[in-house]
């Protein structure tokens, strides 16, 4: 299936211990950091850390994301070839705003592409949209490169652009939550959602994962280990949505088998998107373990 | 000559000592030792005006051997106290058979240099007396000695207490002694307790002098021959922490969540089992794993055994836990419990774990979960040296409850810093890998091929499994292979099997 993004874990650049074994947390991504979380006079070492990390240490199915400086900083050239040389799947863009952000860097990425033999369009790109603009703007960024696999909301800056502050409720982000998700399904591509900073309080947590859940996000930026599980409970298929889906699904084979147009189930019509969605909610199941394909599940 | 584990020991230290060659190897019928009985007639006193003055009356002279207890641990001042007083009275070459030694007790160097203490025996050596040790300090070893390994030791005569030395938080003039009612409390007495039972002279050193009678005591008056009133026995902030916190720690979360999955599928997680944690980070984190999992399955702990702390106490109270079995406190909250609680019961390092005799309570344990320094591919756990080789930890009830637990689980990290946790040959073997059951680590277990069965009834359980050379392999993917520390041929500490037999000696770093 389509690979699960529902987490994409916050690892500064600048630390050797995180570095070493975030993976063991469970999360779908890492994003390693050169930007927000690396002082100025570490930049150069932390770049160094994370291109000898990727180098060296089996991540396993992990994904690994970099989030490098932007190309109008004196940092951002190196940063993207270093990360290209380690052969990170992901380059992520801080502070996107317009598409031409995104083809400025993917004019680098491919010059050091073809510099060190990878196959060019092998590293693949993320934007993270934190302004007013750059929310205007997401379709035409989510669809301005082919490496692109997704967009993400970066939440701070958008609010102080906004002139207003994180609420508890989130009523002041979900005009730009609403552009990223349409723009990312638009496109094609993955949406993911801003960091929630106060790591102590759960509850809020979980309350705005069910939140951005229900919006349509495929996953949500986390700064911590502790955040991991509730987003994948969260995101993880009820026992009841899983036997209706696959319930749906025997319905549509077997309508297949006997050459019927026409699908039912208990006597209601069943129509392809109610079938897509539950091909991915059994997708879903499967990647997380609840679901087996030759089990017997009740009609 | 090399014991049954493949250590080698050097023959002049072997002397006639068995070789460690297996977990029970050594189970004949033993004699006790008995002290010896000085009456005291009605009327005496037993209140003296200093520790000089016991010391004298003692009749403490060169060549005997003086004991303490560790309860007071980082905030302990009696153990320093006396050896001052003693080395002031130009008594030397005495043996130090304390139950634990620790950083607090440097001054020790300077006795050892000049004299007044020649031998040692002790659970655990840290700070700068144990660099100076692992230097050479001393011309004979220091002998590490487990804490059943240690009762056992006084009960058969090996360890001959002449004269104990036990700090108590309070005490009549008659020498009924506790680790409650005073200033600088510590809970239980738990190793003192057979100290005085085997010791010829026994002398109370307390701050708290209370009304006769001090009631309930853990060390009566019919084993007391002098009580010692004193300004400060501790440092009640070095004794015992105010509340022992959980863990934030991902990583410890991580192995603690993976410990006790692989408590509650082992097989011996039903109504009625017993257990024991230690007190690290993940150690302790795995009882507030293993108490919702109990609160779900509605399970409830015969008993919980060992230093006690904060959790045990809650699940107590919850009635989670029927009776607690308790040798050691280790936070207020442990050490506010014996005294209220009807069923934490107060017990000595003998009935705690000593090997020899009819029967220790770890002997009913069904799980218990331990750390380590290291683990090698044998499963061999090293909890005493660093790795640069010097003495900093402690044997402690390691090997004890390992030999005796049903499922003896050790929690590690993969790594410490630069440093692999798991290898190939560990610095110093404390705990046979025969006793060692799963290995758990953040990455995931590695079960004792010995234990066939768990490696059966782990085949479908939802935790990461990987040999433990996988798990070396991974270490030293990341940090390397670090260079071999180099040893002198000197030995510097004998480490004593429970048993008493020899199963490793530490030697001298170069």
């Amino acid at each position: 299936m389509e690979r699960l993004r529902r987490t994409m874990m916050f690892v500064p650049g600048s630390n050797p211990s995180m570095l070493k074994d975030a993976y063991i947390y469970g999360a779908d991504s890492l994003m390693f950091d050169l930007e927000d979380a690396v002082a100025i006079n570490e930049k150069d070492s932390a770049r160094f850390l994370v291109y000898n990390a990727i180098k060296t240490i089996d991540y396993g199915n992990t994904e690994i994301v970099v989030r490098i400086n932007g190309l109008d900083t004196p940092f951002g050239k190196d940063d993207i070839e270093a990360v290209v040389r380690a052969g990170a799947d992901v380059i992520r863009l801080p502070k996107t705003e317009r598409k031409e952000d995104i083809l400025e860097v993917e004019a680098v990425i491919e010059e050091v592409e073809k510099k060190c033999g990878r196959s060019i369009g092998s590293t693949k790109m993320m934007a993270a949209v934190e302004s007013p603009i750059g929310v205007i703007n997401a379709y035409s960024i989510a669809t301005s490169s082919k490496r692109l696999i997704g967009i993400a909301l970066g939440a701070e800056d958008y609010v102080t652009n906004m002139k207003t502050k994180r609420y508890a409720d989130g009523t002041e982000l979900l005009g730009a939550r609403e552009g990223i998700v349409i723009a990312a399904r638009a496109a094609g591509i993955y949406a993911l959602d801003t960091v929630y900073s106060n790591v102590d309080d759960e509850e809020g947590f979980r309350r705005e994962v069910r939140l951005i859940k229900q919006l349509g996000f495929d996953g949500k930026s986390v700064i911590n280990p502790r955040q991991i599980k509730p987003v994948h409970e969260i995101f993880a298929p009820t026992p009841e949505e899983i036997r209706r889906s696959a319930n749906i699904i025997r319905a549509a084979k077997e309508a297949k088998q006997q050459g019927l147009g026409v699908i039912s189930l208990n006597g209601k019509m069943i129509d392809k998107p109610i079938i897509d969605r539950a091909d991915r909610i059994l997708q879903l199941a499967a990647a997380v373990g609840l679901y087996k394909e030759a089990e017997e599940y009740e009609k | 000559m090399k014991n049954s584990i493949g250590r080698e020991i050097p023959e002049e230290i072997i002397n006639g000592r068995a070789l460690y060659g297996g977990e029970f190897a050594l189970n004949e019928e033993v004699a006790k030792a008995a002290p010896k009985v000085k009456p005291v007639k009605p009327n005496e006193s037993k209140l003296l005006n200093s520790i000089e003055e016991a010391i004298i009356k003692t009749g403490l002279k060169d060549g005997m051997t003086i004991s303490f207890h560790h309860h007071f641990r980082e905030g302990d001042y009696v153990l320093n106290m006396v050896v001052d007083a003693i080395a002031k009275l130009g008594i030397k070459n005495l043996t130090l058979a304390s139950s634990s030694l620790s950083n607090v007790h440097r001054p020790l160097i300077e006795h050892i240099k000049n004299g007044v203490i020649t031998k040692i025996t002790t659970s655990g050596l840290r700070g700068g007396l144990a660099e100076e040790i692992s230097n050479g300090l001393m011309e004979e070893p220091v002998i590490i000695r487990s804490h059943g390994g240690r009762a056992r030791a006084i009960e058969a005569g090996d360890i001959k207490i002449d004269v104990a030395f036990l700090g108590a938080s309070s005490s009549d003039e008659y020498g009924n002694a506790s680790g409650s009612r005073g200033t600088a409390n510590c809970g239980s007495l738990g190793y003192a307790k057979i100290d005085a039972e085997y010791a010829d002279k026994v002398v109370i050193i307390t701050d708290c002098l209370v009304d006769f009678p001090n009631m309930p005591a853990s060390i009566l008056q019919n084993n007391v021959d002098y009580v010692v009133k004193v300004d400060k026995i501790g440092n009640p902030s070095g004794i015992a922490s105010g509340a022992t916190r959980y863990t934030k720690n991902p990583k410890e979360l991580l192995i603690a969540e993976y410990a006790s999955k692989a408590i509650v599928e082992s097989g011996y997680f039903k109504d009625g089992f017993s257990f024991q944690t230690g007190t690290g980070g993940a150690s302790l984190a795995v009882s507030r794993f293993l108490r919702d999992e109990m609160i779900k399955k509605g399970i409830k702990a015969s008993f919980a055994l060992g230093g006690i702390t904060k959790p045990m106490v809650e699940m107590y109270e919850e009635g989670l836990i029927k009776n607690i079995f308790d040798v050691q406190d280790f936070d207020l909250d442990a050490v506010a419990s014996i005294g209220k609680n009807p069923r934490h019961y107060e017990i000595d390092s003998s009935f705690y774990t000593n090997p020899h005799n009819k029967g220790c309570i770890a002997n009913k344990l069904d799980v218990v979960v331990l750390s380590a320094l290291e683990v090698d591919t044998d499963f061999n756990v090293n909890v005493m040296t660093g790795s640069d080789g010097v003495l900093r930890g402690a044997s402690g009830g390691h090997c004890d409850t390992a030999a005796c637990a049903k499922l003896t689980i050790i929690v590690t990290p993969l790594v410490r810093g630069r440093i692999p946790c798991i290898v190939d040959s560990v610095n110093t073997v404390i705990t046979p890998g025969e006793s060692i059951d799963i290995v758990v680590t953040e990455l995931g277990i590695a079960i004792n091929p010995r234990r066939a069965d768990l490696i059966e009834r782990f085949k479908d359980v939802d935790i990461p499994a990987y040999t433990i050379e996988e798990l070396r392999k991974k270490a030293e993917s990341i940090v390397g292979i670090p260079d071999k520390i180099e040893y002198d041929d000197k030995v510097v500490a004998i480490v004593e099997y429970r048993d008493g037999s020899i199963i490793d000696v530490v030697r001298k770093v170069k």
